[in-house]
């Protein structure tokens, strides 16, 4: 086997090293920045050159490498390569190939281009270990520009109302595809402390994001008025608020879709914009690998896995530690 | 049905109360007539009858969208809501319709009248020529399960802004026993006459759990007596019939056919309200709630049912007296009609007249709660001697002083997922206690617990689970809830012997391991004392 599930996380023994670890490992190669795939802890890191800053920012002091999207870096007897995933900005695919043999771990990735991200690409190979976090019929995803337009006639109505917008969403990578989806030009745009952070980070490494304003214990949310304030899901349940009174709220994400949840987080909005493929996006990267062998992980593996084998496939289910944990959105700022 | 769509849209975005009123409001000034009576009766719950069976309306959905019914149904417990669920596995629609909700629920209400393939072809088309939204409140009028956050109170209110027309009248107007297909808006809405409807029944007042006793003042203020559990109902006498409602406003008449001899000792123009129930003739007092749990959900009785567990109206207030609306009098000028209407009937009458409490002061009252529980009572019912008799929840006039409930602690077993607003969290939870070192289940409960609470213990089930039953999980035992439960009665049907009434989860007992869970002598010994 190129690669093998254990304990730690999926394992390369041609190379002696780790995909996404979620235990302490000596070389452990990323996929992407966020809480779930990026963890403390390990040896020596490998990820892309783009989502290095964000890992720093995020894990401190590490042993980092990086490596261009496409470059073949040679690791015992595997060759290694990352692709765009197109799942936030530095995000990847790593191809492993060991004796002819081609493995591809997608990581958290959606197959449409948001025009921020990298775009995902795909990747020929002989076995695809999938994520699928939304990996039902129900779910298909509202076109980017569509979201927008319902994003912007929000911020227009609550604007005319005098009151303020305030809207969820992940410090990574969501709030900033929406930020460069926004028409600045409409008022003020305001962003919680976890996503200017993060902001800074991707300004620095040459990412265009329009100029927003830092809320801080000194803001005066009156100086602003009609602004449009990013927060993290967590900031918008907290006092942090209260510096917002009579705002109009909203979320977005993939889960929005479904309105059982949209209405259990009670904001008044729910944006369906997920950085996640969704139904028609997993089964189209899959075929489009020309994969065989299927492995599935991170969502609703079983069906998911079930659908695939009547399609043809050769699939199988890799479990992971965190199985399930992203039914719940309460939960959803460590699983993006 | 955009514009209907649209109002739907509306109240889903808010949670606040004035923004839906704005919204219906606004709807109901700008809709067409036929739409607005649809409307109405709809959230009044007045649906169509179901033409298409669910079963049907997934098979043709998995069919249209190309995936096999497994999968269809996987995705329905995660999305929470099968209309939801059909909308959002089909294809984007093809075409475009201007059909208004009228024509969209002729079509509806019509399908008994076709063979599968007609309705099938119907529901496809519809399918494919209403956009996400309409698709979903389409399918929510096949099924008839259309909630949508309004009760109808609001809606009420928002009509009554709509057409300056007062609340309580409309509230009045909109009740009875009529369909779009029987009346027309300009009829049942705009039109005033009284004698329009003789089965027409008055918005119900509901009482709120009493908070505060001491709030209440001087006791010769108030009114006391038992309360009874049986079934809230409405008996009217018109035109020598007579028409029974229960509180969720539905016709009952049918039900209980021992009304029918009362137009022969009450006048017409009369229209009580009290509580139904089974009743001991021989001991002239209440059978348990048990009795008359049979007569439920009947739509035809028995002889011998009818006999064991025979039902009277245990009468505490009368609404209209002589032919007049007698609402806004006091309530003891109402009791003293209602003593004067009642203590004319003979005994074999179904008809008891609620006896007030003697009460000096409130500790005497208290006392007297203490033994509802003793005589199968739920508790206290207080009322203000000088109040009117308003139309649905309203705080001030009238106190259920319940007794508390009984509890117990127990250790949780199973989970399984909620519906709905809570599809992704586990809120049914199954409850054992301890028989030796066995875990005997013998209730479920799926409320009482905050949502942050539901969220916590979804993240433990989800680790901790040992085996799948289908949508059941079994879980470590672990967990200790106390339980509280309004009555225990013996069940041969249940592994424990038991069954509660309205069991919930009262309190999370982070502070007991589960070898303090009570047990099953416990359970029976409640029984012994309160069953
Ligand atoms: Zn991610
Ligand atoms: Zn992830």
């Amino acid at each position: 086997m190129v690669l093998e599930f254990r304990r730690q996380g999926i394992y390369c023994p041609a190379g002696d090293f780790f995909i996404d670890p979620w235990r302490p490992v000596d070389r452990a190669l990323i996929t992407h920045g966020h809480a779930d795939h990026a963890r403390d802890g390990m040896k020596r890191y490998l990820a892309t050159e783009a989502a290095a800053p964000v890992m720093r920012h995020r894990l401190g002091q590490i042993d980092l490498e990086t490596t261009p999207y496409g470059h073949e870096t040679r690791i015992g007897d595997a060759k290694v390569s990352f692709h765009p995933a197109g799942h936030v900005p530095g995000s990847a695919q790593i191809r492993v190939e060991v004796a002819g043999e081609v493995w591809v771990v997608s990581g958290d990735y959606k197959t449409v281009d948001d025009g921020f991200s990298e775009a995902f690409e795909p990747v020929p190979c002989h076995a695809f270990i999938t994520e699928c976090t939304f990996g039902l019929p129900a779910f298909s995803w509202t076109p980017q520009q569509q979201v927008t337009d319902e994003i912007h006639a929000w911020w227009a109505k609550n604007q005319a109302e005098g009151r303020f917008s305030v809207l969820g969403a992940y410090a990574l990578g969501k709030a900033q595809r929406i930020l460069a989806s926004l028409d600045a030009s409409m008022g003020p745009i305001l962003t919680h402390g976890a996503i200017e952070n993060t902001n800074a980070v991707l300004r620095a490494q040459g990412l265009s994001l329009p100029d927003t304003i830092h809320v801080t214990p000194d803001t005066n949310a009156k100086d602003y008025p009609g602004a449009l304030v990013l927060a993290t899901p967590g900031g918008m349940g907290g006092p942090w608020m209260r510096r917002f009174p009579g705002a109009s709220t909203a979320f977005a994400s993939g889960w929005m879709a479904l309105r059982g949840v949209r209405r259990r987080r009670s904001a008044d909005r729910g944006f369906v914009m997920s950085d996640h493929a969704d139904w028609e996006g997993l089964n189209t990267a899959i075929k489009a690998t020309g994969a065989e062998r299927i492995f599935v992980t991170h969502g609703y593996t079983s069906v998911f896995s079930r659908w695939l084998t009547e399609q043809g496939f050769d699939a199988g289910i890799v479990e992971t530690e965190f199985e399930g944990e992203n039914l719940d959105p309460a939960a959803d700022e460590v699983v993006e | 049905m955009k514009a209907f769509a649209t109002l739907f849209t509306s109240l889903d975005q808010t949670t606040k109360t004035n923004a839906k009123v704005a919204a219906l409001a606004q709807y109901f000034r700008t809709a067409p007539d036929d739409d607005k009576l649809w409307t109405i009766a709809l959230l009044s719950g007045r649906r169509p009858k179901r033409g298409v069976t669910t079963t049907l309306l997934r098979e043709w959905a998995a069919e249209r969208a190309g995936i096999p019914l497994w999968l269809f149904e996987e995705c329905y417990p995660i999305v929470g809501d099968l209309s939801e669920t059909i909308a959002l596995v089909l294809p984007p629609a093809q075409q475009q319709s201007e059909r208004s909700l009228t024509d969209w629920l002729s079509i509806v209400r019509d399908f008994g009248k076709h063979d599968v393939a007609v309705k099938k072809q119907q529901v496809l088309d519809a399918w494919d020529s209403l956009p996400a939204v309409e698709r979903f409140l389409f399918n929510k009028l096949i099924t008839g399960g259309l909630r949508i956050g309004v009760s109808q109170k609001l809606m009420t209110r928002a009509l009554a802004q709509a057409i300056e027309v007062e609340e309580a009248t409309l509230a009045h107007r909109i009740m009875g026993d009529w369909t779009p297909d029987t009346t027309t808006f300009e009829d049942l809405i705009l039109t005033d006459d009284p004698t329009a409807d003789a089965s027409k029944p008055y918005p119900f007042y509901l009482a709120y759990q009493l908070e505060d006793l001491d709030a209440l003042g001087d006791p010769k203020d108030w009114s006391a007596e038992f309360k009874w559990d049986g079934i809230r109902g409405q008996l009217i006498i018109r035109d020598d019939q007579h028409f029974l409602w229960s509180r969720g406003e539905e016709l009952i008449t049918d039900r209980f056919p021992e009304f029918a001899q009362v137009p022969d000792f009450i006048e017409n123009g009369t229209v009580f309200d009290g509580e139904i129930l089974a009743w001991d003739f021989d001991q002239d007092s209440p059978l348990t709630f048990n009795a008359l749990q049979k007569r439920i959900g009947r739509k035809t009785v028995p002889k011998k049912l009818l006999k064991e567990a025979p039902a009277i109206l245990y009468a505490y207030d009368v609404l209209e007296y002589q032919g007049q609306d007698v609402r806004n009098q006091p309530y003891q000028t109402r009791r003293t009609y209602l003593s004067e209407l009642i203590g004319s009937v003979p005994d074999t009458a179904p008809l008891r007249l609620s006896a007030t409490l003697e009460f000096e002061d409130w500790q005497t009252l208290a006392d007297l709660r203490d033994t509802s529980r003793d005589r199968n009572a739920e508790g206290l019912m207080l009322k203000n001697a000088q109040s009117p008799y308003l139309a649905g929840r309203k705080k001030g006039d009238w106190w259920k002083w319940k007794v508390d409930p009984l509890t117990i602690d127990a250790v949780m077993i199973y989970a399984q997922a909620g519906s709905g607003r809570r599809a992704n969290l586990f809120t049914d939870f199954t409850f054992a206690v301890w028989n030796g070192n066995q875990l005997v289940p013998f209730a479920k409960a799926y409320s009482g617990l905050t949502d942050a609470e539901f969220r916590k213990i979804t993240a433990w089930v989800r680790k901790n689970t040992q085996e799948r039953f289908g949508p059941v999980r079994s879980v470590k035992p672990q967990h200790v809830f106390e339980i509280a439960f309004e009555g225990i009665q013996s069940s041969p049907r249940h592994k424990s012997g038991v069954a509660l009434r309205f069991p919930r989860m009262s309190r999370w007992r982070h502070d007991k391991p589960i070898s303090e869970a009570n047990t099953l002598d416990d359970l029976k010994a409640m029984l012994e004392t309160y069953g």
